[in-house]
């Protein structure tokens, strides 16, 4: 796993850096006003940036895509593979579920099914192992793990209660 | 009074700035100092002086220092004030200490007294976040490991700023010990009071700003004139009402501008800027109408001398600072660098003072002392780099001391 680094920039916004493997520090300034900044750090001076390339939201965003080797679900297929006999499912709240507004306590879904919510979507954004108290609202994208059986219960429970 | 004449002053006053911003630009420093340097050309025994434009000027340096503390207050949010005045405390007393003692000595030396030392101490203090944050900006210099030092520097100074500016105005007014301290305290509640609202009420301020959302608004978000005419409005009126408590209008605006925070602080500041970058150019120009030019040259040795002792504090407290927070060498004269220029709130320390009848040399050393400033820093800034690489490259890499 990567370590990111990140540091507040009072007034300006965050800054994010990581060090690669060898040894090369690369950062982003996320500016309040949607500008990025790609830093490329010093080879010799690890406090010194070298260059400071400003993107629009838009460039910053089609860059990101290019730089993304794979995206989460790829990532989840991969994991499912690892465990044999587990499933990972997502299931989406679709609006007029009864758990639209409620959380995920509420749904008591481990005790009934067995299966885990390991993780929640929400606009492109994941939430990684939400807490009991943790709300829906329309459109989550929730990630099940467990039996293929239990995985479908869970989807029966957010869609009919 | 001939609405002609005061078009044509005006009209001819803001072109004129106008033209010298663009110099300024150009040049590569900040408009500051040409905008106080034509405030001198127009004033009292200055080369044109103005005599119509000179009251709306007046008022419009009211507005441009409610403005300026405003648009600071806009840059922070309550979080950010609070977890970074954990951490910064130590080194922004150090900058505190370091920066306000030569001007106070100066000033006790020159028999101004405990007030003017009090004035004059904040004048050498306080460094300029608004060309520094641009400093940093400009010379790439964000991404740099010292760039949060630097920054929780700027917001420390602007939060004591808000401390300190009541108790200038309160000293200032002449007031006795016991209605002074009464002022005191109730600055030092209403400094809490809007931190508190901000940070747990922030919604109701920005629900009141923010509404109502009806028909083609409701989709766009918000309604740019009525934003614009609310935040205005409740700026001035905070402002004047701080001002008339003895709290000091700018410290109010810069409540205001804590206050509101998130999307809304996006577009306020976009819809503000335009009007702060007038008013605040109207200030300027009115500071330096304020002294007459023929009191700068008794002063300009004091103020070089004052100048030299503000380059070498808060290069050493840049350096500290980033040294603490296990910077390197280059990093450390960055820091420090970037802390050098003073600008906007020296002058308006300074414009208090000059307002409440202070002896007129402070305000001429005052302007002389950021003139030179805010011209030098950011030059000292952009040659700092250069230099520290030409020295890297005489010295052979095993003599650099390791970090």
């Amino acid at each position: 796993m990567v370590e990111i680094e990140r540091t507040a920039l009072p007034g300006i916004g965050l800054r994010h850096t990581i060090t690669t493997e060898r040894g090369r520090q690369v950062g982003v300034i996320s500016h309040r006003t949607g500008r990025r900044d790609l830093l490329i750090y010093d080879r010799d001076d690890p406090d010194t940036c070298a260059e400071t390339m400003p993107l629009t939201s838009d460039e910053a965003g089609a860059l990101a895509e290019l730089l993304a080797p794979q995206r989460i679900v790829e990532r989840l297929a991969e994991l499912e593979n690892q465990i044999q006999g587990l499933v990972t499912e997502q299931i989406p709240i679709t609006p007029g579920s009864p758990y639209e507004t409620r959380t995920l306590g509420d749904t008591r879904a481990r005790t009934r099914t067995g299966a885990s919510i390991v993780a929640v979507v929400r606009e492109g954004q994941v939430f990684h192992s939400p807490g009991p108290d943790f709300r829906f609202t329309a459109n989550d994208v929730v990630v099940v793990v467990g039996t293929g059986e239990g995985a479908s219960a869970v989807a029966d429970i957010l869609a009919n209660g | 009074m001939h609405p002609a004449l005061l078009l044509i002053e005006l009209g001819a006053v803001v072109l004129g700035l106008g033209l010298l911003s663009a110099l300024a630009v150009r040049v590569g420093i900040s408009p500051i100092p040409l905008y106080l340097l034509a405030g001198l050309a127009f004033g009292h025994g200055g080369l044109l002086p103005l005599d119509t434009s000179e009251e709306f000027i007046g008022v419009g340096a009211e507005i441009g220092v409610v403005l300026l503390l405003f648009t600071l207050g806009l840059e922070y949010t309550p979080d950010e004030l609070v977890a970074n005045l954990r951490h910064t405390a130590p080194v922004g007393l150090l900058d505190l200490a370091l920066n306000a003692a030569p001007g106070a000595m100066l000033a006790l030396w020159l028999g101004w007294g405990p007030v003017g030392a009090l004035v004059l101490g904040g004048v050498t203090y306080i460094s300029s976040s608004g060309i520094v944050a641009k400093l940093l900006g400009d010379l790439g210099w964000l991404g740099n490991r010292e760039a949060p030092v630097v920054l929780s520097l700027l917001v420390f100074e602007d939060l004591a700023m808000a401390v300190y500016l009541p108790i200038l105005t309160t000293v200032l007014a002449g007031v006795g010990v016991y209605t002074g301290a009464v002022t005191m305290a109730g600055a030092i509640t209403a400094v809490a009071v809007v931190l508190y609202v901000a940070l747990r009420h922030g919604r109701l301020v920005q629900g009141f700003l923010a509404g109502p959302r009806v028909g083609a608004d409701a989709e766009s978000g918000q309604n740019d004139e009525v934003l614009l005419l609310k935040v205005l409005g409740l700026v001035l009126l905070v402002a004047g009402i701080a001002q008339q408590l003895q709290v000091s209008a700018a410290v109010g605006a810069f409540l205001v501008g804590i206050a509101v925070s998130g999307p809304l602080a996006e577009s306020a500041r976009q819809l503000l800027s335009p009007l702060r970058d007038l008013f605040a150019a109207a200030f300027f120009v009115f500071f330096g109408l304020q002294i007459d030019p023929a009191t700068l040259w008794p002063v300009a040795g004091y103020a070089v001398l004052l100048a030299a002792a503000g380059v070498l504090t808060k290069f050493a407290t840049g350096h500290l600072a980033a040294r603490r927070a296990g910077i390197g060498r280059f990093g450390r004269a960055r820091a420090g660098a970037a802390l050098v220029p003073r600008g906007e709130f020296n002058i308006v320390i300074a414009g208090l003072a000059v307002a409440a009848g202070l002896d007129t040399e402070l305000g001429a050393l005052a302007g002389a002392y950021v003139l030179i400033l805010a011209m030098a820093g950011p030059l000292i800034a952009r040659a700092v780099e250069p230099l520290l690489r030409a020295r890297r490259r005489a010295v052979p890499a095993d003599v650099m001391p390791a970090r």
